[in-house]
């Protein structure tokens, strides 16, 4: 279980957040700027909260006063908004980079169930924008992490390949069993996807919603 | 022409490249630093690397000549600790070269470092990349362009390098003399055929490695584009 309790101060206004969750799909919905990215990055320990715990499992990611455990210890899978693919390696290069050493994972039927195994030579100037999501997916999923963040995972997508992809981050969900927490700004997708959707507004939660399909309040 | 000797060649090449090969390393280090940190007297550490670019070079060689000199405290430390001279030594026309031509690597190597997306920094930190991981397999791949023109742009003003290595290492023929340094000796003893040789011999350096430079960032400027 995740456990987020922190503050920090942005410019414009104050995070100040407290939820945790299981190996649910949970949405972190809220307009641009609300302060979404910032838990992500909190979570994934690219930024320091000002004060308060973030908790998964039996390893405590930061609290207050203590040193926050590094970026690279958390084993925290983070799919990027623009993927942040390596541009001077090959797909598979890419996905290779964070293996563990020993690791059980069988990556051709990973590369498989989301439909790139052809593509493992290719660079990612050479994939198309729903192309290059997998392939992040893939190399994010291949730490085996015991929590995945995805920053608006599908906002660059044409309408049909978004579908696609929200399909496949059901299925994936489904068969990897950990936690996945995504940001959207993007109504249909939290209604969709989210078994708990989180909605933020100037770095506070106005409202938790439960079970997937919920709908979310129009007016907000 | 013939039995011109060729130890200003070989002396000039020697010391561009050690000093070149030392810069390299040490300005892709501060760059690294400073291009990660912030702290207090950033600002004024970094014009201080800069300051050999715009003082003349009689300047920087007045000041290593205070700090290397007999009785200089560095040149002092030198020569107690390990027995080494600078002043009138190819060692010291070794750290003329290397004062004279960190700002440019420096330079280079900042502007590099800047153009490599922090964010694939950060996702290599997430699967787990420790710092130096990361730095030869990210950072140092991509800014590679740009620390090639550093290290170029550097091998030729070390190669170039005249009036700090002549306030340091003096005119020694046969042991301080650079090309540079040769050209301007042979012209004062009036050997003007001899001062030409050396002339053409370093154009030709000159314009060989910016030729080369040139072709070499066009292709890769190109495959980089091809990339983004």
């Amino acid at each position: 279980m995740l456990t987020v309790a922190i503050q920090k101060q942005l410019p414009d206004f104050l995070l100040d957040i407290e939820f945790c969750l299981n190996d649910e799909i949970v949405v972190l919905f809220g307009p641009s700027g609300s302060g979404k990215t910032t838990i992500l990055n909190s979570i994934a320990g690219l930024i320091t909260p000002d004060s308060g715990r973030i908790q998964l499992g039996d390893s405590c990611f930061y609290e207050q006063g203590k040193k926050p455990l590094p970026v690279q210890k958390r084993n925290v899978g983070y799919l990027f908004q623009d993927y942040a693919l390596f541009p001077h390696m090959t797909v598979e290069q890419n996905i290779r980079y964070g293996l563990k050493p020993g690791s059980g994972l069988h990556l051709a039927s990973l590369l498989a169930t989301v439909g790139i195994d052809h593509l493992v030579q290719k660079y990612p100037h050479q994939l198309s924008g729903g192309q290059k999501q997998r392939v992040a997916l893939v190399r994010a999923l291949a730490t085996e992490p015991d929590i995945l963040l995805l920053d608006e995972p599908l906002s660059a997508l044409d309408a049909d390949t978004r579908r696609e992809c929200q399909d496949e981050l059901l299925r994936l969900h489904e068969r990897w069993k950990i936690p996945f927490l995504l940001v959207t700004h993007d109504r249909d997708e939290a209604n969709k996807l989210a078994d708990v959707i989180l909605t933020l507004d100037n770095g506070k939660l106005i409202q938790q919603n439960k079970s997937r399909g919920a709908k979310l309040i129009p007016s907000l | 022409m013939l039995e011109t000797n060729m130890t200003p060649l070989l002396l000039s090449l020697k010391v561009a490249l050690v000093s070149t090969l030392i810069v390299f390393v040490f300005g892709m280090l501060f760059a690294r630093f400073m291009t990660k940190k912030s702290f207090f007297g950033k600002h004024v550490l970094e014009s201080l690397f800069l300051l050999p670019l715009v003082l003349p070079p009689t300047v920087v060689g007045f000041g290593l000549l205070l700090l290397f000199g007999k009785n200089g405290p560095l040149g002092k430390l030198l020569d107690e600790w390990f027995g080494i001279t600078v002043v009138f030594t190819l060692t010291g026309a070794v750290i003329a070269s290397i004062v004279v031509s960190f700002p440019l690597m420096y330079q280079s190597a900042v502007a590099a470092f800047t153009g490599v997306d922090r964010r694939l920094e950060d996702a290599a930190r997430t699967m787990g990349a420790s710092e130096w991981r990361l730095f030869w397999t990210v950072v140092f791949p991509l800014a590679w362009p740009g620390l090639l023109v550093g290290f170029v742009l550097s091998f030729a003003r070390g190669l170039g390098e005249f009036g700090a290595t002549l306030m340091l290492a003096g005119y020694l023929p046969g042991r301080t003399d650079t090309i540079p340094v040769a050209i301007y000796f042979a012209v004062e003893a009036g050997q003007m055929e001899k001062a030409l040789f050396w002339v053409v011999i370093i154009v030709a350096l000159g314009m060989g490695t910016t030729l080369w430079l040139n072709w070499w960032s066009r292709r890769n400027v190109r495959r980089f584009a091809n990339q983004k």
